[in-house]
């Protein structure tokens, strides 16, 4: 059948006549097999039995195929695929929440770290300046007491110097009194005289 | 002969069967049949043998022919509706592939008869009018009494909905049917001209580039009508099945 177009090609222009009797010999051969005589094929009722029959037999196995092993396969694939994602994405959003729960308490333990480091600085402050008061305190104690000593014995030497600057005066007026050749005066009236000057 | 574009739909008996004065004889439309099976099955089937969570490319073509389908059926016909899956599945894909094998030239195109198309349309009718039967009973019959209608014009719009119910298997097989039929002329016509100018020398052959380019447009035409017409009477399906499962509109 797949030979005869070619066939027919070659001797159309030529032979018109010939080809439309070779095309009805054919139809009338492959017809007469149906016992169709030259009906549209379609609506050839003869072919019908065959191709409801042969429709019924093909399509019931490929709707049993399908229904029975490759529906069930295609949708086991999709659904493993849709649950593999669920689980996929709570993971992450489970990963997520661990991580972000890290980072809560890694940021409270920094905080944590930080105040323990501020109160460490500021004890070490606190003692390191109260160490420094102590020793400042004890220095001015020390220096206090010793300005006070120094004092005292600046007073004593003073006190001193001065009962000596009045017996020195006395002993002084007493000679020049001599020299003037007044003669001898009584010590006492030196004395008084003396205090009276030096006040 | 060459030129007889209504030559490629005889059938021709390759295996002569007789049972009963009836002709069941295994013909090349039955031996298109079982390759359009055997190639929808074999490749829904082998794809899917490795069962990869990350798809293949052939693959991913199976679970997206599985997807459109199911969402098809859904956004009909609801969830209740995928109880039909398998059937609705079969139909979309035995339908898709013996009208893309039938774009092969010197293949059979099993639906381009009407006998094929129309026992597919009656089973799809079939199963509607059981399965509403068989769930809703006679409140099945609702389905031919919308609701909200004035009392005078019932009668009359009950039987504008029964002809357009009888007249749906009609019109779901003529339309695969008739797309096929024309499609496949329309070819056969336009590359016939291409042989039968080139036989007429240089003149002929220069003269036949134009339906050589027309056939091969027609024939992207064709792959999408192919497409098509799969896809409209898996829909059309899909919203015949609504009907049984929700008669009440």
């Amino acid at each position: 059948m797949f030979v005869t177009p070619g066939y027919a090609e070659e001797v159309a222009p030529a032979a018109g006549e010939a080809q439309t009797d070779a095309g009805t010999a054919a139809h009338t051969e492959t017809g007469a097999e149906h016992g169709g005589g030259g009906l549209f094929p379609p609506f050839d009722s003869s072919t019908y039995p065959s191709q409801l029959l042969w429709l019924a037999i093909t399509f019931g196995l490929f709707y049993l195929f399908l229904k029975n092993v490759v529906l069930p396969r295609l949708g086991g694939i999709l659904e493993v695929r849709r649950d593999r994602i669920a689980g996929d994405l709570d993971q992450a959003a489970r990963m997520k929440s661990e991580a972000d729960a890290a980072v809560a308490a890694y940021e409270q333990e920094l905080a944590e770290a930080k105040a323990r480091a501020n109160a460490i600085g500021q004890d070490a402050r606190d003692a390191a300046k109260a160490e420094a008061e102590a020793k400042r305190k004890e220095v001015e104690a020390g220096l206090d007491q010793k300005l006070s000593a120094a004092e005292t014995r600046i007073a004593t030497i003073k006190a001193n110097a001065m009962k000596e600057v009045g017996s020195i005066a006395e002993d002084t007026a007493a000679a020049i009194v001599q020299a003037l050749g007044a003669g001898k005066v009584d010590k006492a009236d030196i004395a008084a005289a003396v205090k009276a000057a030096g006040k | 002969m060459a030129n007889d574009p209504i030559h490629q739909f005889q059938i021709s008996k390759l295996i002569p069967i007789e049972i009963g004065g009836l002709d069941f004889s295994f013909t090349n439309s039955a031996a298109f049949m079982v390759a359009t099976v055997v190639a929808a099955g074999a490749f829904l089937f082998l794809t899917t043998s490795s069962r990869g969570l990350v798809p293949s490319r052939m693959q991913s073509v199976s679970e997206m022919s599985y997807e459109f389908v199911a969402s098809m059926l859904r956004d009909a016909a609801g969830s209740q509706g995928m109880r039909f899956f398998p059937m609705v599945f079969s139909l979309f894909m035995f339908v898709l592939v013996a009208n893309l094998i039938g774009l092969f030239p010197y293949f059979f195109t099993v639906t381009s008869h009407l006998i094929v198309t129309f026992a597919l349309a009656l089973l799809v009718i079939g199963t509607v009018i059981v399965y509403g039967f068989m769930k809703h009973g006679f409140g099945f019959l609702k389905l031919f009494v919308p609701q909200g209608v004035p009392g005078i014009l019932v009668p009359l719009v009950v039987l504008i909905e029964v002809i357009s119910f009888l007249s749906r298997p009609i019109s779901l097989s003529v339309r695969l049917f008739a797309n096929m039929l024309a499609g496949h002329i329309t070819l056969k016509v336009f590359a016939g001209f291409v042989t039968s100018l080139s036989a007429f020398g240089a003149v002929g052959v220069v003269g036949s580039i134009l339906p050589l380019f027309m056939t091969v447009a027609i024939t992207g035409l064709e792959v999408l009508v192919a497409f098509l017409q799969a896809y409209v009477f898996a829909v059309l399906t899909c919203m015949y099945l609504n009907d049984a499962l929700h008669p009440g509109h």
